[in-house]
C-alpha cells in the first residue's frame, strides 16, 4: 500500500478549524483514524462532514490546526496526499459523456499508473463495478448505483492506502447500497483505510469506528456499540401493541415519557428512567383497558443516541 | 509537468469534443458564416452612386457635360425629371443619393465664356459616403473645366500645358479594393472571438458538473490542467485560421504576398494568448452562461472598436489610443495586412510580434494563477 510504513494513525488532526468568512464550518476538531478501519464521519447535512474530508484530501486549507494523512501534512504536502488517497465526491464526478472504459482510462492517466499495470487495473475495476457487458457504454445512461461504484473504482485505480468517501450512497437503491458496503468491507480487509462520510444511520453500523459531528463540532467517538452503551443517559422501550398509532398521543403525555415514536409496527419510548415508566405505561394500558402489549427495555439505536446527544449539545448551548 | 496526465487531459478533451457535434460544428462553421457575411456585406468602397439629373438647359454643351457622369464608373444615372416633386421622392425613397441641378442658362453662359452655376443636392444623411461621392463630382467637373480651358486655349494658339502634372502610383492594394484589407482585419476580429469563446467553457463547465472537484483531489497540476486543455482547441482553432485563409485565397481573392509559414507561425502564437484567455475567463466566470458572454464582450467589442480596423488609431482620443495597445487584435491585424498585402517579413513585424508573446505569457501565468487561487 501507498503510504508510509512507519506510522500507525492513517489520519491524525489536531484543532482543524475552518472558518468561511465569519461562519464556523469545522470548530478545531481533533481524532485520528487507525490503519485499516472504517471510520465512519456521521453527521446531518451543514454539520461540517464534506468541509473535513475536503481539508483531509488537500483541496481545502485550514484556517486553524494541523493534520497528518498517510503521515504526510495537510498544509504543507497536499500534493503528496494526492498522489496517496482515493476520494470519490457527493456527486460522482464521471464524465457523463465518456465511455466507461474511457472514463477508467482517464483517471488512470491522472493518477499515472505504470503501463504495465494498466490493463489490470482496469479489469479489476470493470468486474468490481459489474460492468463487464457495458465496458463501451456511455456512462450517462448507467444507474445511478453502477455510477457509483465505477465512481469509487476510478477513485482507487492507483491502489491509495487511504480512501475518503463523502456520501457515497447518496441518493442509490438499497441494493446497490448493499452491495456497495460489501465492497468497502472488502477493501477495508485488504488494509485500506476508509473514511466514509454518511447520514444514514443504518450505514454508520457497518463502521468499526464513529465520530458523530454537529455543527462543526465533535460530540461523541467510539465504535457503534460503546456510542450506543456510553453515550446515551435516557433508556429506550419498545412497546408493541395493536393500532401503535393510536397511542402516540397518550403516552407522551406521561411525565416520565420524554418522546414516543414510530418504529415499524412498534413504538419507542425514550424515557428517563426504565422502571418508573414501565409503571406508568402499565397504569395507562389497563385504565384504557388494553391488554395485548408488551413492554421492554431495548439497545437505543444509533439514531436515538444521536438524537439524544444533540439535544443535550444543544441545552449546553 | 507529467506528460501521460497532460495526455490524458488532451485525450478526454478530444473525446468530448467529438461527442459533441454541435458546438464543433459550431466552432468550425460560425467563422465561415461571419467571414462570408462580413466578407461580402462589410464594403467600404463608393462606386455607382446613384444621381438623377434636372437638366434645365437641355442643349448639346449640357448634354456634353453630363456624359461625363455617364462614363464615369463611380456614378450611376437612374433618372431624368423636370419636376422638383418627383426628384424630391428619389431621394426619399433612397433610389438617388444625388440631384445634379443644371440651370437654364448653362450653355449660354459656357458659350459667351462666363463662369456657369451648376447645383449638386446631396443626401447627407450618411456623411461618410456623401463626402467621397462630392469628391467624385468634384473631380468629373475638374475635369470638364480643363478640358474646356485646353479648347479656348488652343483656338489662341497656346499649347497644351499642365504646370503641375500628379502622377500617382498606389502600393500594396493597386486597385484599391476595400476588401483587400477588409478580409485580413476580418479574419483577425473572428479569430479573437471564436479563439476566446471555444475555450470559454472548458473549465466552466467542469466546475458545473463537479468534475472539477474529482479532480482537484488528485495530482493533477494547474499548468498540466490547462496545457492539457489548450492543446484540442488549438487544433480546433488552427482548423479555423486555415479555412480563414483558404477562403480569403479562393472567395475573396485577397492576395497572399508574403510568407505563408510566417503567416501560420504568428497565427499559433495570437492563438495561444486568445484561447488562453478564454480559459481564464472560464476559471474565473466557473459557470458556463457567463463564461460565454464574458468572452464574447471583452472580445468582440474591442477586437471591432480599437483594433483599427474600422476606425483608424490615430484618430482616436489620446485614452483611447492607451487602451488599444492591449487588445491583442491590433496586433494581429498589423501582423496580417504586412503579410498580406505587403508580403513584409518578421524583421518588419517585431514590435506586433513582441507584443503578442508578452500577451500570450501574462494569459497564460494569469490563467495558472487564478486556477490556484479558486482551487484552495
Amino acid at each position: 500500500m501507498n503510504t508510509k510504513n512507519d506510522i500507525t494513525k492513517a489520519v491524525e488532526v489536531s484543532e482543524l478549524e475552518k472558518k468561511f468568512g465569519s461562519f464556523v464550518a469545522v470548530d478545531r476538531i481533533s481524532f485520528q483514524v487507525n490503519k485499516g478501519e472504517i471510520f465512519g464521519f456521521l453527521g446531518p447535512n451543514g454539520a461540517g462532514k464534506s468541509t473535513t474530508i475536503r481539508m483531509l484530501c488537500g483541496i481545502l486549507l485550514p484556517t486553524y490546526g494541523t493534520g497528518h494523512v498517510s503521515g504526510y501534512d495537510i498544509i504543507k504536502e497536499q500534493k503528496l496526499i494526492k498522489q496517496n488517497i482515493g476520494y470519490m465526491s457527493q456527486r460522482f464526478s464521471l464524465y457523463e459523456d465518456l465511455t466507461v472504459e474511457e472514463n477508467i482510462n482517464f483517471y488512470s492517466g491522472i493518477y499515472s499508473v505504470p503501463a504495465d499495470k494498466k490493463k489490470e487495473r482496469k479489469e479489476y475495476i470493470i468486474r468490481m463495478a459489474g460492468l463487464e457487458n457495458l465496458r463501451t457504454s456511455r456512462t450517462g445512461i448507467l444507474s445511478t448505483g453502477w455510477k457509483q461504484r465505477l465512481a469509487l473504482g476510478c477513485a482507487i485505480i492507483h491502489e491509495p492506502g487511504i480512501l475518503f468517501l463523502d456520501e457515497p450512497t447518496a441518493g442509490v437503491d438499497p441494493i446497490a447500497r448493499q452491495m456497495f458496503w460489501k465492497l468497502i468491507k472488502d477493501m477495508a480487509k485488504r488494509g485500506v483505510t476508509i473514511f466514509v462520510t454518511t447520514h444514514y444511520m443504518d450505514e454508520a453500523e457497518n463502521c468499526d469506528r464513529l465520530a458523530l459531528i454537529y455543527n462543526g463540532d465533535i460530540i461523541a467517538t467510539g465504535t457503534p456499540n460503546q456510542l450506543k452503551t456510553e453515550f446515551m443517559k435516557e433508556d429506550v422501550l419498545s412497546i408493541s401493541i395493536p393500532q401503535p398509532e393510536e397511542w402516540i398521543e397518550r403516552l407522551n403525555k406521561l411525565n416520565t415519557i420524554r418522546e414516543t415514536a414510530l418504529f415499524g409496527t412498534m413504538l419507542h419510548a425514550i424515557v428517563d428512567n426504565e422502571k418508573s415508566a414501565t409503571g406508568s405505561i402499565k397504569e395507562l394500558f389497563a385504565r384504557d383497558k388494553a391488554f395485548d402489549y408488551e413492554v421492554r427495555r431495548i439497545q437505543p439505536s444509533l439514531e436515538d443516541v444521536f438524537v439524544s446527544l444533540i439535544k443535550s449539545y444543544n441545552k449546553k448551548g | 509537468m507529467n506528460l501521460k496526465r497532460i495526455k490524458a487531459i488532451t485525450r478526454k478533451e478530444f473525446i468530448q469534443i467529438i461527442r459533441d457535434p454541435r458546438s464543433l460544428g459550431m466552432a468550425i462553421a460560425f467563422p465561415m458564416l461571419l467571414l462570408t457575411l462580413f466578407g461580402y456585406a462589410l464594403s467600404l468602397d463608393v462606386d455607382n452612386v446613384p444621381l438623377v439629373i434636372w437638366n434645365q438647359d437641355k442643349s448639346q454643351v449640357s448634354q456634353d457635360y453630363i456624359l461625363n457622369f455617364k462614363a464615369s464608373p463611380y456614378f450611376k444615372i437612374v433618372g431624368y425629371s423636370d419636376n422638383y416633386k418627383e426628384l424630391q421622392s428619389y431621394v426619399d425613397k433612397n433610389k438617388a443619393f444625388m440631384i445634379l441641378v443644371i440651370p437654364p442658362d448653362f450653355s449660354s453662359l459656357i458659350n459667351s465664356k462666363q463662369s456657369a452655376p451648376v447645383q449638386l443636392l446631396v443626401d447627407g444623411s450618411d456623411s461618410n459616403t456623401a463626402t467621397i461621392a462630392i469628391g467624385y463630382v468634384t473631380a468629373v467637373t475638374a475635369g470638364y473645366n480643363r478640358k474646356l480651358a485646353i479648347d479656348s486655349l488652343s483656338h489662341l494658339g497656346v499649347r497644351d500645358i499642365t504646370p503641375v502634372d500628379m502622377r500617382t502610383r498606389i502600393w500594396f492594394n493597386q486597385d484599391l479594393k476595400s476588401r483587400n484589407f477588409i478580409i485580413p482585419g476580418l479574419i483577425a476580429i473572428i479569430m479573437m472571438v471564436i479563439a476566446a469563446l471555444l475555450t470559454s467553457l472548458t473549465v466552466a463547465r467542469e466546475w458545473e458538473r463537479g468534475t472539477m472537484e474529482q479532480l482537484i483531489s488528485t495530482p493533477i497540476k494547474p499548468r498540466e490542467l490547462i496545457l492539457g486543455k489548450f492543446i484540442p482547441y488549438f487544433v480546433i482553432g488552427f482548423v479555423d485560421v486555415l479555412i480563414a485563409i483558404l477562403m480569403g485565397e479562393f472567395i475573396f481573392q485577397v492576395p497572399l504576398r508574403g510568407s505563408v509559414v510566417l503567416l501560420f507561425i504568428l497565427s499559433s502564437l495570437f492563438l495561444t494568448g486568445t484561447l488562453t484567455m478564454g480559459m481564464l475567463i472560464s476559471i474565473v466566470a466557473k459557470k458556463q452562461l457567463l463564461a460565454s458572454q464574458m468572452a464574447m464582450v471583452t472580445t468582440f467589442l474591442p477586437a471591432f472598436l480599437l483594433s483599427g480596423f474600422v476606425y483608424s488609431i490615430a484618430n482616436m482620443p489620446t485614452i483611447i489610443q492607451a487602451i488599444t495597445y492591449i487588445v491583442p487584435a491590433r496586433y494581429f491585424i498589423t501582423i496580417l495586412k504586412g503579410i498580406y498585402l505587403k508580403g513584409v517579413g518578421l524583421e518588419i513585424l517585431v514590435i506586433p510580434v513582441l507584443f503578442l508573446s508578452v500577451f500570450a505569457f501574462v494569459v497564460v501565468n494569469l490563467a495558472t494563477m487564478a486556477f490556484k487561487k479558486k482551487v484552495t
